[in-house]
């Protein structure tokens, strides 16, 4: 009943959408068709128009059901090992991502344990690291990877660490606010029982930080991937869904372009659910209630 | 301070010898008033078989466990909740006439007052609705916060005061348009004793002042008494009155009238009342 | 390499410094303030020091990383052209985009306010979206709108979009069911009730939403413009330039664009404690 509830306005949005997607193809696609019929000294009807409008190589606006083929296509038809198949591609943007969102995990804790632990640190990093988030760290991309490319170090690496960029100040700045969300009479309570620093911090900062950490996780997955597609461009277009993104705008591909990003979607789904997942999981483990 | 609280909107023919039949003279006027919720483990009778009278002018209090429906009630007469059976009239109409007449006060639990708008600028936000102009709104804005004691007060922004001033503010919300029926929630409960007594003595001062007729929910015994010419004994599952007694005390109330012991008579019926009705199964 | 042993030492002075600093307890308030604001500049300086030194100590070739003083030389000569690019890229696409998608994600939750149907129908979406890589739609964008700047803006319209639209519904849903009765209990009208408490109410998640999409909106025009712009722009700029290796410039482009980042964060922050002076977060900051 609550389930319906909540999936049918979802799915009647989504219908829609799909509904305008079609309409707009028709009239998007329609010049294209009438220019070929001026060009060709014939006249050509609304009724042959349409069908026509679906079925273009390179239409302005594909349909969907052109991309939904498309992503059957370079995904189930194709060995995972070709370059023409999309789950390749996306195996290589994904494993970037994975290896960045995990340093950038990793140096986000350890910093804000430091900034938390040492206010010479919280006083002089803080306010930089706020600032940072400000600042269009994407834009330094191209810049590493190049650089990097230079000194020889090209492939998975120099992605993942602008991956590993992005995700760290989300992380950081979640945690240093979870590890200072004990109250005080909280903490009053462990020096009563006088506990040692560690034992403050395993036994209540931590734990009290896990709700923050995953909300930041799932800020920084999301941001990895697009670090990680970011990263693809500036490399001249050789692997991996920023690449295909790339290469379909310079030749006009547009359904490769629109597959691209759809599997793109589909990757950040999946990763947000699985971050998603992992909280519930923990919450529940922690004696929280859903 | 000293000028009285204008009541433009009392009918002289509501105190007339002449109409002064029971109903006539009721403020609110409820007949087998039930409300049933629907929740996810089934239906929850809130309340069932309410039949009360309020009069005009009268301080009603409604005393019970959590759980016994006065809020419940006191948000019906609002209009905030529709009962599911019996009927309820206030001034002889439903209580969305009455609503849409802009006939409730209302004083929550908590201030609620508005953390954007100065004290004077939160009892301006109903005169402000409900269309007053600017030279009344600053008239109305003064006499009551002189009637509650915040003259000098007006400037300043809630989160600057106190827990009891607040809640004094939100009552001169309450009172700046002419309600006739000030409805209040437990409006002392998240308060200390201290400031409780205080602000008990103030609310019957302005209630033999401004002559309003007043709906008091609250779970202190010592503060119904103090404060009612009706005390309403309310009990659990289901809602529903268990006994309803009419004070004997003068309207006239200085605290120590609390140690006499006409005052602890009516406190210890209203006790009995209350075990009477209270189930021990929890 | 003699440069390199002065800069640890002066970074490791700074260090020191702040930790002594951070331990004092000022008798007066301006005091304290002043130490609050001394930390982070003397890090920021010692760490610009630091770099200075051990690029020049190292010998590290400037295509790598050129030192400090290199960029600000850089910035200074190349004045004209980083303000032609900041017209172009801040100015035109980043200011257009913004105000144009925080105003749609705004009004169309507005409009949505009295549909609950509509509103269980796009907040999951909306909320599914800001998790997506959006800049990806920027080569359709620049196939669609052309190479110059109502490309950049339409990409960033889409990204600024959806947190506006989430951020905005959530925040009408904020006020507390007691103040929403209060307005019941005065009859006040859908309108009134918007205007006096809802909206109100709503402003810290507004907030929230347009200091999140002022730097989207940047990254979206900077990035956008790597698929495609005319021959200028701040992102147009930094590709070019790495790919002819001057690093000096990059450098003093992204100088820029941070400047300009923070500075637009800054402004939105501030009209923030200016709006929403009640909320908890900023009296709190303010006392």
């Amino acid at each position: 009943m609550t389930n319906r509830e909540k999936i049918v306005p979802v799915l009647t949005i989504l219908a829609a959408l799909l509904a305008v997607w079609y309409a707009a193809v028709v009239f998007l696609n329609a010049p294209f068709e009438r220019d070929t019929a001026a060009r060709a000294g014939t006249t050509i009807s609304f009724s042959e128009i349409v069908p026509r409008t679906m079925a273009q190589a390179r239409p302005v606006l594909p349909a969907p059901h052109q991309v939904m083929a498309e992503l059957w296509d370079t995904t189930i038809n194709k060995p995972v090992t070709s370059k023409r198949s999309l789950v390749y591609h996306a195996w290589i943007t994904l494993s970037a991502t994975l290896v960045g969102f995990g340093l950038g995990t990793l140096l986000g804790i350890a910093l804000a344990v430091g900034i938390v632990h040492n206010r010479a640190m919280d006083r002089s990093l803080m306010p930089w690291i706020i600032a940072s988030q400000t600042i269009p760290i994407l834009a330094i991309a191209p810049m590493i990877i190049v650089v990097l490319n230079a000194i020889g170090i090209a492939g998975l690496l120099p992605k993942a660490l602008i991956s590993t960029y992005l995700s760290f100040f989300p992380i950081a700045v979640g945690m240093v606010k979870g590890l200072r969300s004990p109250e005080q009479i909280q903490l009053d309570l462990m020096r009563t029982y006088n506990a040692s620093p560690s034992q403050l911090f395993w036994k209540l900062r931590w734990p009290a930080s896990m709700p923050y950490l995953f909300t930041s996780l799932k800020v920084a997955v999301a941001i990895s991937l697009v670090g990680a597609i970011v990263g693809e461009l500036p490399t001249g277009a050789v692997a991996g869904l920023g690449a295909r993104l790339l290469a379909g705008s310079y030749y006009g591909q547009t359904v490769q372009i629109w597959s691209a990003l759809f599997m793109a979607a589909g990757l950040a789904a999946v990763l947000v659910l699985i971050v998603g997942a992992a909280h519930s999981a923990v919450l529940r483990r922690m004696g929280v209630r859903p | 301070m000293g000028t009285a609280f204008a009541m433009p909107q009392i009918r002289p023919d509501a105190f007339s010898p002449n109409t002064a039949s029971p109903d006539a003279r009721s403020v609110v006027s409820a007949r087998g008033l039930g409300l049933t919720f629907k929740t996810d483990d089934g239906p929850v009778t809130a309340l069932t078989g309410v039949d009360l009278d309020v009069r005009k002018g009268d301080f009603v209090s409604f005393i019970g466990p959590s759980g016994c429906g006065k809020t419940t009630f006191l948000r019906v007469i609002a209009d905030l909740e529709k009962p599911t059976a019996g009927t309820i009239t206030v001034n002889g109409t439903t209580p969305e006439d009455a609503r849409k007449n802009r006939s409730y006060g209302y004083v929550f639990q908590a201030a609620a007052l508005y953390p954007w708008r100065t004290i004077e600028q939160n009892i301006a936000l109903p005169l402000e609705i409900m269309g007053y102009g600017e030279a009344e709104k600053r008239a109305r804005i003064e006499r009551t916060l002189a009637l509650v004691n915040l003259s000098g007060f007006g400037k300043k922004f809630p989160w600057q005061l106190s827990g009891g001033m607040q809640q004094r503010a939100s009552i001169a919300r309450a009172l700046a348009f002419d309600a006739d029926l000030l409805l209040m929630d437990e409006p002392f409960g998240a308060l200390d004793e201290i400031v409780r007594d205080h602000l008990n003595e103030q609310l019957l001062e302005l209630w033999a002042r401004t002559e309003k007729t007043i709906c008091f929910v609250t779970h202190s015994i010592p503060e119904a008494v103090y404060l009612s010419t009706k005390i309403v004994v309310m009990s659990p599952r289901p809602g529903r009155i268990t006994d309803v007694i009419e004070s004997t005390l003068p309207r006239e109330r200085p605290l120590d009238i609390r140690e006499t012991p006409e005052f602890l008579e009516i406190a210890s019926r209203v006790r009995d009342g209350l075990r009477a009705g209270h189930s021990y199964d929890e | 390499m003699n440069a390199i042993l002065p800069a640890v030492l002066f970074w490791l002075g700074a260090w020191a410094l702040n930790e002594w600093l951070v331990r004092r307890k000022p008798a007066s308030k301006a005091l304290e303030r002043t130490i609050r604001l001394i930390v982070p500049i003397l890090f920021g300086v010692s760490l610009l020091v630091l770099w200075e030194g051990l690029v020049r100590g190292f010998a590290v070739p400037a295509v790598l990383l050129p030192p400090p003083s290199m960029i600000w030389t850089r910035l200074i000569s190349s004045l004209p052209t980083l303000w032609a690019d900041f017209r172009q890229t801040f100015l035109k696409s980043v200011i257009t985009g913004y105000v144009t998608g925080c105003g749609l994600g705004f009004l169309v939750a507005i409009a949505i306010d009295r549909s609950p149907f509509l509103q269980k129908g796009l907040l999951p979406l909306g909320n599914f979206v800001s998790a997506l890589p959006v800049v990806g739609v920027a080569p359709i964008m620049v196939m669609w709108f052309g190479f110059d700047w109502p490309s950049k803006v339409a990409v960033v319209v889409i990204m600024t979009f959806f947190p506006m639209l989430v951020n905005t519904v959530t925040g009408l849903a904020a006020a507390s069911s007691m103040e929403k009765d209060l307005m019941q209990t005065y009859a006040a009208s859908w309108f009134q009730t918007l205007v006096k408490l809802r909206l109100p109410a709503a402003w810290p998640f507004i907030f929230n939403a347009l200091k999140i999409n002022s730097t989207l909106a940047l990254i979206g025009a900077i990035v956008a413009e790597f698929f495609g712009t005319p021959i200028v722009g701040m992102g147009f700029r930094i590709s070019t330039e790495v790919g002819r290796m001057n690093v000096d410039m990059v450098w003093a482009e992204i100088a820029v664009a941070a400047l300009a980042g923070s500075v637009f964060y800054g402004v939105v922050a501030l009209v923030e404690r200016v709006v929403t002076f009640w909320h908890p977060s900023v009296r709190g900051g303010r006392a």
